[in-house]
């Protein structure tokens, strides 16, 4: 019991996301080397205890069910409270979460409640003779840190994309948890959430990103970075920060050192001369491909395959081509 | 209305970093120095809201090195009123440890507000304003894009993947200032560089908290290998496509 392991496992709609499912996998491989269980705690409205098999697919012994109207969104005050006192009586080893919006709030609430520190945003997260040991990559990924956590319980928010959604199928058994505080109590109430663009693919969770910069020249043409975006079925659509002080895009959707950092399997920057900022934010993508018409713009030492000329010539062309490719597949 | 920021000393992110010699520290030989980005935004932000609710006053606390007190003096080059310095010569790197000297400053000085960066880019964890907020029993709203207070109650925007939250929140609180609240911080004037020499700026040691999370070792990630062009313009589309498919095989 001393080596569990307790995900905060992360749900939107009724549905868990892809964060959750990664957190689970990185939690199993921990609890694997310690010894221990994983224990995934999900809240949402009633009914969201449906999501327990998908959370036992991926490595859960079993499921914490907390249940109430009041948590169909994010409770910070009343997540915060119940997840604390979850690891308090449990007697976990560590609490992972995943460092989206959500875990990013909620992990150091958390850590202060328990006197302890968090390791926020880290890229792995292993066991060495007993210890929790994490990767956490600062200065805008320019350096990567080796961090040791020495309390009990170690928490831990692990980064989206960082860990591959695994396959080690364990019980899942449900149990159900009441909230450790009531959750029309909290003193911070939502009023009013707006997503934009309902199914919309979220930059942490895209396969693909598709993203356009001042080459670009103008907010309408950013219907050619959608169509390829949409060619490649599994893409979001990301931008630099020039083009978000702009308004051309929500700054929700800019990637860089104060924005989005990204690591998809394929991004391809539009327009995008590559600022330092920008790269901060896109350099651990797994191919970058970069299409701008000047040829010595510093996009082209990070891509590893570049076209030089005009996007509104290439892009097109290239989004015809994804199309007929996607199509044979 | 009684604003708190506190605000953080960081490494100009342009630049080539090294490791130190001792390993688990990044040198600091020929880097720069300046404020973190959010906290800048930060504390434009509390100037603005003075500034629109007429009156009012601007404290920023800082902790680390006593060369923190230059950042420090930015912001009050900036317009803020006073700076306080809770010195530290290492930055530890468990954001609950620098909380609790937060916490132990802020909390006798019955600020209506509490301001923070949602992260300072260095060390880039995003943990400490929101503890802070808990360690003083606050309500707290990370991660904001628009914020308006009146004297006892504040609204705020807050970015979440994929669409946006909107709160309601009574005064006192803690608000973590994410980009899209201000869209660039005002330069120090000249006067109000000068005008900063002269305002208050007090040091004490800093109370520092626990600390559980240790660095243990720092590299540099492996450089990517170089690209190469693989054509121009739209003829050199069905290479690119081909590339993609079979070499590094996501599509």
């Amino acid at each position: 019991m001393a080596n569990n392991i307790l995900v905060v496992a992360e749900t939107r709609g009724g549905d868990v996301r892809k964060v959750a499912l990664e957190v689970v996998t990185a939690a199993r491989a921990l609890a694997d080397g310690l010894g221990g269980d994983v224990h995934a705690i999900v809240f949402g409205a009633i009914g969201i205890g449906s999501v327990a098999p998908k959370l036992g697919a991926v490595g859960a012994d079993a499921v914490l069910v907390v249940e109430h109207d009041g948590f169909a969104t994010y409770n910070a005050e009343a997540v915060a409270a119940t997840v604390a006192s979850q690891i308090t009586s449990g007697g976990y080893r560590a609490a992972l979460f995943g460092a989206s919006a959500m875990g990013q709030d909620l992990a150091p609430r958390i850590g202060a409640k328990l006197r302890v520190g968090v390791a926020a945003d880290v890229v792995a997260v292993t066991v060495d003779g007993g210890d929790i040991v994490v990767r956490h990559p600062m200065n805008t990924n320019k350096v990567i840190a080796t961090m040791v956590l020495s309390a009990t319980p170690a928490l831990v928010s692990v980064r989206p994309g960082s860990v591959s959604v695994g396959n080690a199928p364990k019980a899942g058994v449900v149990q159900s948890v009441a909230p450790a505080m009531d959750p029309a109590a909290g003193r911070v109430k939502v009023t009013g959430v707006s997503m934009g663009g309902g199914a919309k693919l979220d930059l942490a969770e895209a396969p693909v990103i598709v993203s356009g910069g001042r080459g670009l020249k103008a907010a309408e043409n950013f219907s050619l970075v959608e169509a390829l975006a949409a060619a490649f079925g599994n893409a979001a659509v990301g931008a630099t920060r020039a083009v978000t002080d702009d308004g051309w895009r929500p700054h929700s959707d800019q990637i860089g050192q104060t924005g989005r950092q990204v690591s998809p399997d394929l991004y391809v920057a539009v327009g995008i001369s590559g600022a330092i900022q920008h790269i901060a934010g896109m350099r651990n993508s797994k191919t970058i491909v970069a299409i701008n018409k000047d040829k010595d713009a510093p996009i082209f030492k990070v891509a590893d395959y570049g076209i030089v000329g005009d996007a509104f010539e290439i892009v097109p062309v290239l989004t015809a081509a994804v199309k007929a490719a996607k199509a044979q597949q | 209305m009684k604003i708190a920021v506190c605000i953080k000393r960081v490494a100009d992110m342009g630049a080539r970093f090294q490791i130190g010699a001792d390993g688990t520290s990044v040198s600091d030989t020929g880097i720069k120095y300046d404020m973190s980005d959010f906290d800048e935004w930060a504390v434009e932000a509390a100037l603005q809201l003075n500034e629109k609710h007429g009156g009012g006053e601007v404290t920023v606390i800082s902790l680390g090195p006593d060369a923190a007190q230059e950042t420090i003096r930015k912001a009050l080059a900036m317009g803020a009123d006073k700076g306080v310095h809770l010195k530290a010569d290492k930055m530890p790197f468990d954001g609950f440890a620098i909380a609790e000297a937060l916490a132990a400053e802020l909390k006798s000085g019955a600020y209506d507000l509490i301001l923070f960066g949602r992260i300072a880019v260095d060390s880039a964890a995003g943990v400490t304003g929101t503890m802070v907020a808990e360690l003083l029993g606050l309500p707290c709203v990370t991660a904001v894009s628009k914020l308006d207070v009146n004297g006892t109650n504040g609204t705020a925007e807050r970015q979440v993947e994929g669409g946006v939250e909107t709160l309601a929140f009574p005064l006192p609180a803690v608000c973590t200032i994410d980009q899209g609240l201000v869209v660039q911080a005002r330069y120090p004037s000249l006067k109000g560089i000068m005008a900063a020499k002269k305002k208050p700026l007090e040091s004490k040691p800093a109370q520092l908290g626990a600390i559980s999370v240790t660095v243990r070792k720092m590299e540099l990630p492996p450089e990517r290998s170089a690209g190469r062009i693989v054509g121009e313009g739209a003829a050199a589309v069905p290479e690119l496509i081909r590339l993609l498919q079979t070499e590094a095989k996501v599509l």
